[in-house]
């Protein structure tokens, strides 16, 4: 009996806490480049969002898989190779079915294989742990990472360009007023501010992240 | 089993690349007519583009349909001019090159062959004449569409792309600022003389054959006005061929011996 409540908190602990206490950005400060890069406009985002969610998952997954049979010494290699195929299949599969975002994405979906939550939930998560539960692992820390991107993209894509999803929200008649989109979103440093507001507001609330 | 002996270590990476490079090839196989179709929308949306067809928002079924209904022959010409002839694709509409097409053609320009080229000409129902660009830039090619109004001198719109130019700097070629500035310029002088369109660092002052550089994108600006100039030239003979009135005497008339 203890033992089925001991699983059930750490499956919930599997899920719930990349989302925000251990969130792989704010966090541990992982992924940060591409949450930069592709966080203009929230189509984007979300598409970047998802293929790394994806990536995440089924790395983590394959990796479990084989985990009790990869030599020690090839380890990193293989896990590369693993997360390489992940990220090739997600690549070409948007090449075929939704061009101009792959388009828009353009190395940044290559790039995903740098992106350290990946590498990082294999050799931390799914070495050690069962592959079901690894795939929960994985798709959580993506979810994570996913939800910090489309909150900055959201900010982003309203004040740089008055739009969300290219839907123009801001209405003509505050243009007119003398209104104008910030500039300065549209650049990757702003990401950057943006990001240090979210981890400041997250160590406001979660006191234990605070150093001394 | 030991996992650390050296055979072991071998033939396990060995089986697991040979059973990766499986499964990729398989989804590069089974992809790739779909990716190819993307690229040939593509393709015909930046032409549509430089010919000022407005197609915001339209699906790949609707670029295809809008396409064939406003171009009415693809040619393919060499430096020569007077050698044009009609293509068309396996289905007898009008032939799309891709750019791996353009990279072909324009080695032969730069070997000095461009008379043996089969350069391509758009030809649209408006009798506009779209015809392509191709050269390398700083990081990897660059290539773009020029659209020629019927006197085939004057350009009335032009659009550029690339593969990997600098972001913010020589990227900007492919933005509007850039190439909406080609709209009404002639690649004919005064005197009624080549001289393409020449991108000039530090402004074209109003010029009538030269735009404004793109700042901090000198390389890629150069290298948009050396295809221009290698790519334009090569059309020359075909436009001076094809235009009802002589723009000069010295218009030599192709002979057939």
């Amino acid at each position: 009996m203890w033992r089925n409540q001991a699983m059930s908190e750490n499956l919930k602990n599997v899920l719930l806490k990349p989302i925000f206490k251990g969130n792989p950005i704010s966090v541990l400060v992982l992924g940060i480049c591409s949450s930069l890069a592709v966080t203009v406009q929230l189509k984007g985002a979300l598409v970047m969002a998802l293929s790394v969610t994806i990536v995440t998952g089924l790395s983590s997954f394959v990796v479990s898989l084989m985990r009790k049979s990869i030599p020690n010494r090839v380890r990193i290699i293989v896990q590369l190779v693993v997360v390489a195929m992940m990220v090739i299949l997600v690549d070409q599969v948007l090449k075929a079915y939704a061009y101009s975002v792959s388009k828009s994405l353009s190395v940044y979906i290559g790039l995903i294989i740098t992106n350290c939550i990946v590498m990082g939930r294999i050799e931390a998560f799914a070495l050690g742990n069962k592959p079901g539960l690894s795939l929960l692992d994985g798709l959580a820390n993506g979810f994570g990472y996913g939800l910090i991107l489309v909150v900055v993209a959201i900010v982003r894509e309203i004040l740089g360009s008055g739009s969300i999803f290219g839907f123009q929200i801001i209405p003509q008649a505050v243009y007119n007023a003398g209104y104008m989109n910030n500039g300065l979103m549209i650049l990757p440093p702003f990401a950057l501010i943006l990001l240090g507001c979210i981890i400041w507001i997250q160590r406001s609330i979660q006191k234990d992240l605070q150093e001394e | 089993m030991n996992t650390n002996s050296n055979v072991y270590t071998i033939i396990y990476t060995s089986v697991l690349v040979i059973v990766v490079a499986a499964i990729l090839a398989f989804a590069a196989t089974f992809l790739k007519p779909a990716q190819e179709a993307n690229v040939k929308v593509e393709t015909m949306s930046k032409i549509l583009a430089a010919a000022g067809v407005a197609q915001d928002n339209l699906s790949n079924d609707e670029i295809i349909a809008l396409f064939y209904n406003e171009v009415a022959a693809t040619l393919t010409v060499s430096a020569k001019g007077y050698d044009a002839e009609e293509v068309v694709d396996k289905d007898g509409k009008p032939q799309i090159f891709p750019v791996s097409y353009l990279k072909v053609q324009s080695s032969l320009i730069a070997k000095g062959q461009q008379d043996e080229g089969k350069f391509p000409v758009y030809c649209f129902n408006n009798g506009l004449k779209v015809v392509p660009i191709y050269g390398a830039g700083l990081w990897g090619p660059i290539w773009g569409y020029i659209a020629f109004a019927e006197d085939n001198a004057t350009v009335s719109g032009a659009i550029f792309d690339h593969k990997g130019e600098t972001p913010g700097l020589g990227a900007k070629i492919a933005e509007k600022p850039f190439y909406s500035q080609f709209a009404g310029k002639s690649i004919l002088d005064e005197a009624g003389e080549f001289v393409s369109i020449s991108v000039v660092k530090g402004g074209a002052n109003g010029s009538k054959n030269g735009v404004d550089a793109v700042s901090g994108g000198t390389i890629t600006s150069k290298a948009v006005d050396t295809s221009l100039r290698a790519w334009l030239g090569a059309y020359r003979n075909y436009f001076l061929a094809c235009t009802p009135m002589p723009l000069n005497e010295n218009v030599e008339e192709p002979s057939n011996e």
